[in-house]
């Protein structure tokens, strides 16, 4: 399969963000900042939008399922890519936990509003392209793709 | 008001309890948490919810509720389904989102004006 | 209608943005459940929930809501109220049920964000 998630370009910007799992507190707060970035980066408000939603779901996931993750985000003048890296116990069954309506989140997380097995489902409709993989015991990867259009 | 008039009024899906639409609905409910929905809502009301867990229909079950209507057109879970024609629980269905479908039950069980004329 | 008129309709106390009421809002949002917002709920409108906690109030950031009306009395912790000051969406609270709340506004002309959803949402 032939994809732009790993085409090579100097990135015009470039971070990485660490997010300690069980801390509800702070949850979301990295991708307020992302999102405040690319506003500042002047990326379409469509762009702006699916960026910040994509990598606040990813936050939360970690927040809520792993010990701790890694947030890094890179943006070259065609796209943004969001990857999240966690430590964590990893997803078993990917397929079942991409179906809609799917969670194994406790109480806690679902009165939160949480845990209600839409949140993969989001990061998926809201990328341009979507990677997920997972090792039991050792975490799960995503890699997200936001294409920019040009004429911006 | 039955569940009939709602349903032929605003178009719902009928995904079970086909034989209990002509049960009185007293009042309207919009919530997606199981715990505020067991402990606020009342008999008679119809439920709107995004949820799709089997657990709605038990919650409906035990609170006596006219029906259950799934928005933003989410179709209920396969063991949701199962559960709903088991328990014979009007599960209905809509495209309207939450606030849209909220509205309107709201207006036609105050029996306001007809709200669906302004939008053909 | 501005903030302050659904303030007086919900007969809603303002927790945060006393200085933000003369906003004008024409669409709403309600739900309980923070994907469903995130997926649907679009920048400029009100979002009603029952829920309280500081996520509210990123979830709203995210998307650019332009206020929150809490529902059903419950007081939210303080650190949402800080943030949401920190990053100026009103938020108002009152003690009506959501469906009411809905009920009302509707009455009184605000729409929905988004009408429909035509497609299934997350499936193939």
């Amino acid at each position: 399969m032939i994809t732009v998630l790993d085409v090579h370009e100097k990135p015009i910007f470039e971070s990485s963000y660490t997010v300690q799992g069980g801390n509800f507190d702070e949850a979301g707060k990295v991708a307020s900042q992302i999102k405040v970035i690319l506003k500042k980066l002047g990326l379409q408000t469509d762009v702006v939008r699916k960026a910040a939603l994509v990598a606040y779901e990813s936050e939360i996931n970690i927040v809520s399922y792993a010990r701790k993750g890694t947030i890094n985000i890179s943006i070259t003048p065609q796209r943004v890519k969001i990857e999240t890296i966690d430590e964590g116990h990893g997803i078993p069954d990917i397929e079942l936990a991409m179906q809609e309506g799917y969670s194994t989140a406790d109480a806690k997380i679902r009165e939160m509003g949480f845990g209600a097995g839409m949140g993969l489902c989001n990061i998926k409709k809201f990328s341009d392209q979507f990677q997920i993989t997972s090792e039991i015991g050792i975490g799960t990867h995503l890699k997200m793709i936001i294409l920019i259009e040009n004429g911006a | 008001m039955d569940l009939e008039t709602i349903v032929k009024c605003l178009d719902l899906k009928v995904f079970s309890g086909f034989d209990k639409l002509k049960t009185e609905v007293l009042d309207g409910y919009t919530g997606d948490l199981l715990s505020d929905v067991m402990a606020n809502s009342k008999e008679g009301d119809i439920w709107m919810t995004r949820q799709v867990h089997q657990n709605i229909i038990a919650v409906a079950s035990l609170k006596d509720h006219a029906g259950v209507i799934l928005v933003h057109g989410a179709d209920p879970a396969n063991d949701t389904l199962e559960k709903a024609l088991k328990e014979n629980i009007p599960l209905l269905g809509t495209g309207l989102s939450g606030f849209e479908i909220a509205g309107r039950i709201y207006n036609i069980i105050k029996g306001k004006k007809e709200i669906t004329a302004q939008n053909p | 209608m501005t903030l302050n008129d659904v303030a007086e309709l919900l007969d809603a106390e303002v927790l945060a943005g006393h200085d933000q009421l003369e906003m004008e809002v024409k669409t709403g949002f309600g739900a309980d459940l923070m994907s469903d917002v995130l997926a649907f709920a679009k920048p400029g409108s009100l979002l009603l929930t029952g829920l309280t906690n500081p996520q509210v109030v990123r979830t709203a950031d995210i998307l650019d809501i332009a206020a929150i009306i809490m529902v059903r009395g419950k007081r939210p912790v303080p650190e949402a109220i800080q943030l949401a000051k920190e990053i100026k969406i009103p938020v108002l609270s009152t003690r009506l049920i959501l469906f009411e709340t809905i009920g009302r506004l509707y009455e009184k002309g605000m729409r929905g964000c988004i009408e429909r959803v035509d497609n299934s949402f997350g499936r193939p």
